[in-house]
């Protein structure tokens, strides 16, 4: 289970509180009556498919019911940031810098464990 | 009568209490403490169970979870009947009953073996290959008796009559296995007072400490030193110990899922104990230290009763006190199985000869087996096992060819490496590199925040061992606030090492030799079936997995996996890291349902939601329908009265007095604020800003492309004030559609939403004397026709509690609405039924509310209209407001589909024959007799027998049907076809008049 921060509760809460609400930064054109076919289509069905980093809106449904901005990676299903509705949207490269502690990734050599491969025996040819 | 392989003053079960317990039928006797397979090897049983596709006799392979062979079925009672359980980690009990598994008749003769002879039919993907002809055969005789002769084991045949519990958890470090590695990495964090779990699938603590004689710890014994370290942790608070307790998931974010089996162990659990517990455990770090699996060597017959892994035969000696025979083979291309045969060896039983696939090996356990005047023989590799239903021979052969000799056993132990496990660390979803030195994957770059340690991070001694789990606990401690505390760091000593490693097919399973070496023993895998795949074109290891089946079912290939894919390797002429590594995935051994669904199941599968008068209805009668999580009464049998009696009575009932009806469980939701009308005209379609204080108005919801979303009647309680109703199944999602807008399209709108379904008890009260059985109730209500006209809402009392009264009618009758608060629901419900008793009034339930509002052609959402349906579509075009500029759909609505012809329209229809009540869902077609497939123009929507009417009715949606009125149209049905005529939905008062009747 996931755990998201919700940006307006400021932490971290399980998946089962919020609901995902689609795509994000498509926003309703305020003379809707008035547009045409194709910019009614762009609005309403067109919404992208990434491999990797989407925008999307959730809502913590069973919190403070607010609905946000998430940055998800599809791949990994990483939320990579959450901000609030109507924050513009985040810059990418920036992002890359800062991910969530819970994350981070921290292998052996930096656990101050002795790095297993340094004492490891070859073996002689033919026996494996 | 049973052999007695049980040695005196070997092994930890000395003291303990017999337990007796029966397989297939004989009864044995072990001891307290002993697992199944510990106790039948003690009887001298070798032979558990049949294997899965060539049904050859099968023993016991390991002591532990990785047991592909020794699966067989504990029964309890009638109800508990659990196959497939590995009799290595199946502790015994008294009075336990096994029995062996995919056999018949019986476990030594077994008619099934005959698919072992037969066995060139069988080889890899003989499923995609054998059943092919002729076509026919398929259906009426291979998949029958495929299905038939599949499947390990038996289900059992009825409910799960045990409980199982769920428990969430938090803490810092969690250590995921409890041998060496995971006592001291839990031992260093938890003395800083930081929050630790330990977990251990086995019933003991210790891991390898179990079986490795020579280990010390800090001076003591190491498996008393792994007991008294253990037993000091459970005694502290900041400390969680949990044995019989798998990993058997790594999710995201530290998110471990562990099943600890309660009850499984004890002669009689009581009823009280749940059979399991989920532990759902988010950890800050998580320690692995899952130490590693021993794998066996793959040559011919290799599946023989007695040949089984050197540290099996190594740990049922050191912890349980039993030989695995009296005469055993070694065959083995490292140092651990020496370590086997010394302890063997020195317990007594005669060790016929250790054969080293290696040349000249050199190392202190080779000179101690040779000290002990055991025969070394290197260089050479056993070729074949001799025996059927019990290992007799090993025949062995120097590797590069040549003479072949053949010594007899009645055991042979086995061993080519180690292998990690890294399949927790694999499912964290790091990433596991192949160490080319000693040819074995192992952790190479993290994805979360978790560390390995020990075995499973290609530690090989204990010493080293113990010093990087201790470590890696300390820092943990120290990155999460562990106080600081002189360190303890234990000191191990043990001589052993468990480096060295072959993989893949030995000499006995050579390409030239038709021979079953298996790589698979779950799946009667062999080296020639692996060989085979790449052959026919498998280039990818997952490829060579399904079409051979290697690595599946129970065990997961913990013990194949690797030879397979050396094999695989070897045969494609690629470095083993080219071919890959199949996914590892959840779980590690296998969970039962039972403890994923836990309290989940029965009345707690999901909530139920009852009206204040549920219990009132239950107790007149009412007949409960499931209406989402809704109970709600549906019909009020009269004695005698069957659905349909009951029906028509409250329909006559209705229309001729009045009916009271629970629509409690309708959606409800306050609009308020200072813009609460603006809010209103941007999601409903009709026009709100002009609708005055106490008047209703029946409101259309829409999506952005135009289609009917909801729907509901509203009521303007003040200008900055309404009382919003919704259907009873969009209550949640008419909530969140109403907030998605408010809060990211028109935050500038001034306006709060509060859903109020459940502080709001309604009763309908409906008929044409539904006004004399309320007012009497009323307080400060002017009930007059003047007064409080069809569709308005008035603010007052009721039965001395606050009322909103709605005028309002789904049946087309007068009618009202009594809300109130939900607590007195009842008490007013009652009250307005002793009033709707002095007019002969009825209770009705959901199905009469159905028949009712049909009649009057009045819509459901989601009935009569299924997400592709417009206002005009259903004929409710007067309810969008025709000079609105803007609100959620009017884009939508002018889409040239919506507006093009052709679209289907709800329509009346009657059948010719006014007895027949069509079938809702029933296609529609202009001509019946054109050939199939016919033309379909439409559905029947809702259809009932209405008394009223003295006839069937029925709405559906018919292509341009508004035009076809009076038209003949054909329902095709299986057995007839039914003519029906197109008609106004509306059946009953078409003039409207019975509103103020």
């Amino acid at each position: 289970m996931l755990l998201i921060r919700c940006p307006y509760c400021e932490e971290e809460r399980p998946e089962l509180e919020f609901r995902n609400a689609g795509e994000a930064h498509i926003a309703r054109p305020s003379n809707i009556a008035a547009t045409s076919d194709e910019d009614f289509e762009k609005f309403f069905f067109i919404r992208s498919n990434p491999k990797g980093i989407i925008f999307e809106r959730w809502r913590h449904m069973h919190g403070c019911a607010r609905f946000f901005n998430a940055v998800r990676d599809t791949v990994s299903d990483k939320f990579v940031m959450t901000y609030k509705a109507g924050e513009p949207k985040p810059d990418l490269a920036a992002i890359a810098e800062s991910g969530p502690a819970a994350w981070a990734n921290r292998p052996p050599d930096q656990l101050n464990v002795k790095k297993p491969a340094a004492k490891r025996k070859t073996i002689k040819k033919g026996e494996a | 009568m049973a052999a007695n392989y049980r040695i005196s003053g070997h092994g930890r079960l000395a003291q303990a209490k017999t337990a007796r317990f029966s397989f297939d039928g004989r009864s044995f006797a072990g001891v307290q403490g002993d697992t199944l397979a510990s106790a039948l090897l003690a009887n001298g049983v070798h032979l558990v169970g049949r294997s899965f596709k060539y049904h050859r006799p099968r023993g016991i392979l390991s002591a532990g979870a990785e047991e592909p062979n020794a699966l067989v079925q504990i029964v309890r009672d009638a109800a508990r009947k659990t196959p497939n359980v590995r009799a290595t980690v199946q502790e015994l009990y008294d009075g336990l009953t096994a029995h062996s598994q995919n056999r018949w008749p019986s476990l030594a003769f077994d008619i099934g073996a005959a698919s072992d002879r037969a066995g060139g039919m069988f080889s890899a993907g003989f499923y995609y290959k054998t059943f092919m002809w002729p076509k026919a055969a398929w259906k009426a005789f291979y998949e029958p008796r495929i299905r038939a002769a599949a499947g390990l084991g038996v289900a059992p045949d009825q409910p799960d009559p045990d409980h199982y519990a769920s428990r969430f958890a938090h803490c810092d470090v969690l250590v995921l296995g409890g041998g060496a590695a995971g006592i001291a990495a839990a031992l260093a964090a938890a003395e800083t007072g930081v929050r630790v779990i330990l977990c251990d699938e086995q019933a003991e603590f210790g891991g390898a400490l179990r079986f490795e004689a020579g280990a010390s710890v800090d001076g003591a014994n190491g498996w008393a030193w792994a007991q008294a370290t253990v037993a000091k942790l459970a005694a502290m608070d900041n400390v969680r110990v949990l044995p019989r307790t798998t990993a058997f998931g790594y999710y995201a974010q530290n998110f471990v899922g562990l099943v600890e089996r309660i009850s499984d162990h004890l002669a009689r659990p009581g009823d009280g104990l749940p059979r399991e517990r989920l532990w759902q455990v988010r950890a800050k770090r998580v320690i692995l230290a899952t130490g590693s699996i021993e794998r066996h060597m793959v040559f011919a017959d290799n599946d023989r009763p007695g040949v089984m892994l050197a540290s099996a035969a190594r740990t049922y000696l050191n912890h349980y006190g039993v030989a695995v025979g009296r005469n055993v083979g070694v065959y083995t291309a490292n140092d651990t199985a020496y370590a086997a045969a010394i302890d063997l060896k020195k317990a007594g039983v005669n060790i016929a000869a250790i054969v080293d696939l290696r040349d000249n090996p050199s190392s202190p356990a080779v000179d101690e087996a040779r000290a002990l005047g055991i025969e070394v023989n290197h260089g050479r590799a056993v070729i074949r096992a001799g025996g059927k239903l019990r290992v007799s021979s090993m025949t062995i052969q120097p590797k590069t060819g040549g003479g072949e000799r053949t010594i007899p056993v009645d055991a042979l132990l086995m061993s080519s490496g180690w292998t990690p496990s890294v399949h927790l660390f694999s499912q964290s979803r790091g990433k596991v590199a192949f160490d080319d030195a000693t040819k074995r994957f192992l952790p190479g770059s993290y994805a979360q925040d978790c560390v390995s340690v020990g075995a499973c991070n290609g530690t090989d001694d204990l010493t080293a061992t113990v010093d990087e789990a201790y470590a890696a606990g300390e820092k943990a401690a120290r990155d999460f606030g562990g106080k600081a505390v002189k360190s303890l760091r234990p000191k191990a000593v043990s001589t052993e090492s468990f480096a060295g490693n072959m993989l893949g097919a030995g000499p006995g399973a050579g390409l030239d030799k038709p021979v079953k070496a298996f790589v698979d023993f779950q799946n009667d895998v062999t080296a020639k079936d692996i060989r085979l795949a790449v052959k026919e074109g498998m280039r990818s290891i997952e490829h060579v997995k399904r079409f051979t089946t290697t690595g599946m079912a129970t065990d997961q290939g913990k013990t194949s996996n690797m030879h397979g894919l050396a094999i695989a390797a070897e045969t494609l002429g690629k470095e083993i890291p080219e071919v890959g590594l199949t996914t590892f995935r959840a779980p590690y051994t296998p969970v039962t349902f039972g403890a994923i669904v836990n309290h989940g199941r029965g009345a707690l599968f999901d909530p139920t939601r009852k009206t204040a008068t549920h219990a009132w209805a239950e107790a007149h009668g009412a007949v409960v329908e499931d209406v989402g999580q809704w109970k709600r009464a549906w019909y009020f049998p009269k004695a005698g009265e069957d659905m349909h009696a009951a029906v028509n009575r409250e329909c006559v009932t209705v229309r001729k007095s009045a009916g009271l009806f629970d629509a409690s469980t309708l959606g409800k939701i306050e609009v308020v604020g200072p813009d609460a009308a603006k809010f209103m005209e941007l999601l409903y379609t009709n026009p709100w800003e002009k609708l005055d204080s106490g008047r209703c108005r029946y409101g259309i919801m829409l999506r952005e492309d135009g289609f009917i979303y909801d729907d509901g009647v509203v009521g303007r309680l003040a200008p900055d004030r309404f009382h919003v109703t919704t259907t009873t199944g969009g209550a949640a999602r008419v909530m969140n559609h109403m907030e998605d807008y408010l809060q990211t399209e028109f935050p500038h709108l001034n306006v709060w939403l509060t859903s109020i379904s459940e502080q709001w008890a309604v009763i309908a009260v409906q008929g044409p004397n539904s006004r004399k059985i309320i007012e009497p109730l009323a307080e400060g209500i002017d009930m007059s026709d003047e007064a409080m006209p069809h569709m308005s809402v008035r603010e007052g009392k009721i039965c001395g509690v606050p009322t909103r009264l709605f005028r309002m009618s789904f049946t087309g009758d007068r009618g009202f609405e009594v809300n109130v608060p939900a607590d007195y629901g009842l008490a007013v419900w009652e009250a307005l039924w002793a009033e709707g008793q002095k007019h002969g009034a009825c209770a009705y339930g959901t199905e009469t509310m159905h028949v009712l509002r049909a009649e009057k052609g009045y819509i459901i959402v989601g009935q009569d209209t299924d997400g592709t349906v417009t206002p005009n579509d259903t004929g409710l075009d007067w309810a969008v407001g025709k000079k609105k500029t803007d609100f959620v759909g009017i884009r939508g609505l002018t889409r040239p589909d919506l507006a093009a012809p052709g679209r289907k329209q709800l329509v009346g229809l009657k059948t010719k024959d006014p007895k027949i009540v069509l079938e809702e869902g029933a296609q529609i077609v202009a001509d019946p007799k054109q050939p199939v497939s016919m033309k379909m123009i439409g559905h029947v929507t809702s259809s009932y027998w209405s008394e009223n009417c003295g006839r069937s009715i029925a709405m559906a949606l018919v292509a341009d049907g508004r035009a076809m009125m009076g038209k003949t149209l054909y329902v095709p049905m299986p057995n007839s076809v039914i003519e029906v005529e197109v008609c106004s939905p509306v059946f009953f008062d078409e003039k409207g008049g019975r509103l103020n009747g």
